[in-house]
């Protein structure tokens, strides 16, 4: 295996720690004590899929990291998540739409994966696409709600949806790494998973009265380790303790 | 439900109701919520109930705090799911207040508005990584003494989630007592965190258990109603003898100079009822940002829940 397939696992496995890391900033603080419990399991579900595919990305390098190696000693130019997912919480809202945004895009991922040529690979993708059918219902459904709720949530919506939504296509661009890591069998290609997702994505906003927003520039680069201003403040938090403390066990 | 039972019971004098009441809790039988029960009765477990589902609800809040900076991916995982398990709980004690007559709204205005008491140890900081450590190993091991007996506690509804809160504090505790086990026969730095954290945590660990039988308000009642089991200095006593063996065996030194053993029992020292009572009084180190936290949340969340009930009239009509 080459160093394209490390990175195009790392695209995903680094999205989805990216966003559990995210996710777990709402526990104690969520809109209902119901929403609490929810938000957590799913950070702990996507938190999940993330030690999965760092693990084997860990394993096909061969340089002997593990997945906190690969979590908490890289820097922000090392990391390949979607720019999507490192943006702010900012309100429930904004959490929402960027969850749902993933959802509907990890729906057909886990599909993909779970075809993958790496037997790892597809084992972790089957599990998840189970646990994701019940995010993307979940996160849909607050789309919807709150999309057809009240004129302010409507109103907060609209916002979200138009912060977020230039960080959606950077998922479907496919570059030279996902072109070899298909030609391995390893990963789908990005862009045969766009039409399902608009499927999706249209769907659930016309059913929450919210427009599907013109295509804008995507916002692009995370997958290529440029990210936005946010990641190197995250990832800082997330790796404080275990940077002070280098080799020891936790 | 509950009305039904006190239409049927409002047939009966009260004299000889409360006597069946009484009798049923001395036979050990359980008390449902449609059973007619004394005022005081209802009052005592409303407040115990609730003031435990607040403790859940803000005692997510220290621990919170760490799951961003978990030094592990597994740590995370474990102490994310614990934390979850805390509004799990919360949820089930809100629904068991609710049995006797009152709302979670209610419930939770109460403690917006500082009406409502929650344990004392949650106005605590957790400083290091080392206090989700502590925390699971002696604040949830002290929960576990006090809330095993209410496993048995005579009114049916709370009896029955303690069970399963029980069963996932267990595993708090033992998830709490691992970290320890990590840091104290990790690096030197490792050991000193799990030592300096113990040194903080130890004696509000023991102000869980409340103040002393003498100056305890409502033991006599609550035990007589079998809602309590045992005295605080009991519990106390038997969460002090369970711990100190941790401790030694963690190599920790527990910062209590007059902790000896009589051959039955570890003796201690006096906690500093002045620092509780100004704890509980609102002077605590985080009394007013655990407060701010909850207040912050719910006003935030206000207009989604708004929407969710706008929606969902929308598809009734």
């Amino acid at each position: 295996m080459g160093d394209h397939s490390v990175e195009a696992l790392l695209r995903v496995g680094d999205s989805c720690l990216v966003l559990a890391q995210r996710l777990t900033g709402w526990c104690g603080h969520a809109p209902a004590l119901e929403e609490d419990i929810a938000l957590a399991n799913i950070a702990l579900d996507v938190l999940g899929h993330a030690r999965g595919l760092l693990t084997r990305a860990g394993e096909l390098e061969g340089a002997g990291r593990d997945e906190d190696a690969l979590a908490y000693l890289r820097g922000a130019e090392e990391f390949r998540n979607l720019l999507l997912v490192e943006q702010p919480n900012g309100d429930f809202a904004h959490t929402v739409v960027r969850q749902f945004l993933f959802d509907a895009w990890t729906a057909e991922l886990w599909k993909g994966l779970a075809e993958s040529s790496d037997e790892v690979v597809a084992g972790i993708a089957e599990k998840a696409a189970k646990e994701s059918a019940y995010h993307v219902r979940h996160s849909s459904g607050w789309v919807v709600r709150l999309g057809d709720g009240t004129e302010e949530s409507h109103r907060r919506m609209l916002a979200a949806l138009e912060d977020l939504w230039p960080y959606a296509g950077e998922a479907f661009l496919d570059d030279e790494v996902d072109v070899a890591a298909v030609e391995a069998r390893l990963v789908p290609l990005p862009s045969s998973l766009e039409k399902p997702w608009r499927a999706r994505v249209s769907y659930v906003l016309e059913e929450a009265t919210l427009p599907v927003p013109p295509d804008p520039w995507w916002q692009r680069g995370g997958r290529q380790g440029r990210h936005s201003e946010h990641l190197s403040y995250l990832l800082a938090e997330m790796q404080v303790v275990h940077r002070a403390h280098p080799g020891v066990q936790w | 439900m509950y009305t039904q039972g006190l239409d049927q019971a409002d047939a009966l004098p009260d004299e000889e109701l409360s006597e069946r009441f009484e009798a049923k809790v001395a036979a050990e039988e359980k008390v449902e919520p449609t059973d007619w029960m004394p005022a005081a009765y209802r009052t005592l477990l409303t407040r115990q109930i609730a003031q435990h589902a607040h403790s859940e609800i803000v005692g997510m809040l220290p621990e919170g705090n760490w799951i961003s900076r978990a030094p592990s991916l597994r740590r995370k995982g474990i102490l994310l799911a614990k934390v979850q398990d805390e509004a799990g709980h919360g949820l089930y004690l809100y629904s068991a207040a609710e049995t006797l007559g009152v709302t979670r709204d209610e419930l939770v205005d109460q403690l917006l508005s500082g009406k409502a008491k929650y344990s004392s140890i949650f106005n605590y900081p957790t400083l290091t990584w080392a206090d989700c450590g502590a925390i699971g190993w002696l604040v949830d091991g002290a929960a576990i003494m006090n809330q095993v007996p209410l496993c048995r506690c005579s009114y049916g509804p709370y009896a029955r989630a303690m069970v399963r809160i029980c069963r996932e504090e267990s595993f708090h505790q033992r998830q709490g007592f691992e970290i320890m086990t990590v840091l104290a026969q990790g690096s030197p730095e490792q050991k000193a965190m799990a030592q300096e954290s113990l040194d903080r945590w130890w004696w509000p660990a023991l102000m869980m258990f409340g103040p002393p039988d003498g100056e305890s308000v409502h033991n006599d009642r609550s035990m007589r109603w079998k809602v309590k089991r045992f005295t605080n200095d009991e519990l106390r006593q038997k969460f002090v003898d369970m711990t100190v063996p941790q401790a030694h065996f963690l190599g920790l030194t527990l910062p209590d100079p007059e902790l000896s053993f009589d051959g039955e029992h570890w003796t201690f020292g006096e906690p500093d009822w002045a620092e509780f009572k100004r704890v509980l009084a609102g002077d605590g180190p985080c009394n007013k940002e655990r407060l701010a936290a909850r207040r912050d949340a719910h006003a935030d969340g206000a207009w989604v829940r708004e929407a969710a009930l706008a929606h969902a009239e929308k598809k009734r009509g």
